[in-house]
């Protein structure tokens, strides 16, 4: 059996580290270069407070307050006919501000432009559900409830939508390790034969790379097979279809017989 | 005098066949090997495959049945989730003694490639299993390879012999 590690504390550190890779940001232009989408910026100007706008890869990212959102989506769908929500998610910024960026993916069938809203909020704040205008955004509010752990106001049926039900933690959080941590390595254990049946099956093997040639209780080696926990042999086993003295009613099979067809038929 | 005349020396005797009740439970039980579909992921493809008429799992006596009460044998083809996996020992109590699971694929018998949060590291976690197929994922040829040593090993055990109940791990 491998180093048992105490996991108990394993989210209080994110696991990804902006050393390694920062994805390199596309130019951003202002919302002028657009005839459409300028004249749709300044609409919604006009209504709400906007803190940033700006154009990137042909779409219009607008950077809204957080308690605007409904008002802004209802407006946007209502009045500026984007009629579409294609995408509804968060971002993990939590070890760098304390925040998670929500943003909603709108896209205009008859104008053919696509416009992205985004709002920051703090953790333990929540957004208002826009599930009332847009009904793709009840799965979308559900899923990023259930991996990002980001709260929604007066949605009708928040409960987690990929993991089970009594799962602990949020999995695409960057905190999250991505083996799991103590709940989860023991999930099937506990939720099937109970605690107290984790010694009896023992933690999971977790390195791939992993052989052990004198383990005779989980993989045999292959034509060297042996009962369950005894002794390895060097010798070889033979393993046939058949036994030695054939079967009843079936036809005996001996290899030295076979025809092997290099060509087909 | 018989209206037929039986030479017990020609065709090991047929028609009459002399055998051990024991032997003949066996082979019956060997021969008649029904499947729970149990297709989780790509390896079902493969599974499918083996029950089509190309490999031909009836020749066996292997045909795939869906629902427990009716299966002897459950073939796990798939990478198994946490969440899935009181589903699969639900249904794998459900099925009647005697009963045989065989893991086909990495992802079943390890885990595989999935060396996640949500996968099971490898069914034997879960439920018993006779047989553990290799691959990623094994062709037809491997799975009926593993039906045939699975046959071989009913056909040693004896009809009568109270069953222990399997190890788990």
């Amino acid at each position: 059996m491998r180093e048992y590690k105490n996991r108990k504390n394993v989210q209080k550190k994110a696991y990804y580290n902006d050393r390694f890779w920062v994805a390199p940001q596309l130019p951003k232009f202002n919302p002028q270069e657009d005839k459409q989408l300028n004249e749709d910026y300044k609409k919604i100007d006009e209504k709400f407070e906007i803190k940033e706008a700006f154009i990137q890869r042909d779409q219009l990212v607008l950077i809204v307050h957080s308690t605007d959102i409904k008002e802004i989506l209802t407006f946007m769908k209502d009045e500026l006919s984007y009629t579409v929500l294609s995408e509804l998610s968060a971002n993990d910024y939590l070890s760098q501000s304390g925040e998670f960026e929500v943003f909603y993916q709108l896209l205009s069938m008859t104008k053919r432009k696509r416009i992205r809203v985004k709002c920051r909020i703090k953790e333990k704040s929540s957004v208002e559900s826009v599930y009332t205008v847009f009904k793709s955004a009840d799965w979308a509010e559900r899923e990023m409830h259930d991996l990002m752990g980001v709260n929604v106001n007066n949605h009708y049926n928040l409960k987690r939508l990929i993991m089970p039900d009594d799962w602990s933690g949020h999995p695409l959080r960057k905190t999250y390790p991505l083996q799991g941590d103590e709940a989860a390595s023991w999930y099937e254990i506990d939720t099937i034969f109970g605690k107290e049946y984790r010694d009896i099956v023992g933690p999971e093997q977790r390195d791939p790379a992993k052989t052990d040639r004198k383990d005779t209780k989980n993989f045999s080696r292959i034509f060297h097979e042996v009962p369950f926990g005894s002794n390895p042999s060097e010798e070889k086993t033979i393993q046939d279809y058949q036994e030695e003295d054939g079967v009843y009613f079936v036809k005996e099979l001996k290899k030295e017989n076979s025809k092997v067809l290099n060509t087909r038929r | 005098m018989a209206q037929h005349k039986v030479n017990y020396l020609q065709d090991s005797g047929l028609p009459i066949a002399l055998t051990t009740v024991d032997k003949l439970v066996q082979w019956g039980r060997s021969n008649s090997l029904w499947a729970l579909t149990y297709g989780l992921a790509c390896c079902a493809i493969e599974m499918m495959a083996s029950g089509a008429s190309r490999y031909d799992f009836d020749r066996f006596g292997t045909i795939f049945r869906a629902s427990p009460r009716q299966a002897e044998v459950m073939i796990v083809a798939g990478t198994l989730t946490k969440k899935h996996a009181q589903f699969i020992r639900r249904l794998y109590d459900q099925m009647a003694e005697p009963k045989w699971v065989i893991s086909m694929g990495s992802c079943a018998n390890t885990g595989g490639m999935f060396n996640t949060y949500a996968t099971v590291q490898g069914v034997d976690r879960v439920i018993p299993v006779d047989i553990y197929l290799p691959g990623c994922a094994p062709r037809p040829e491997s799975l009926q390879y593993a039906v045939m040593m699975l046959q071989k090993q009913i056909r040693k055990e004896s009809a009568f012999q109270k069953r222990k109940p399997k190890r788990l791990v």
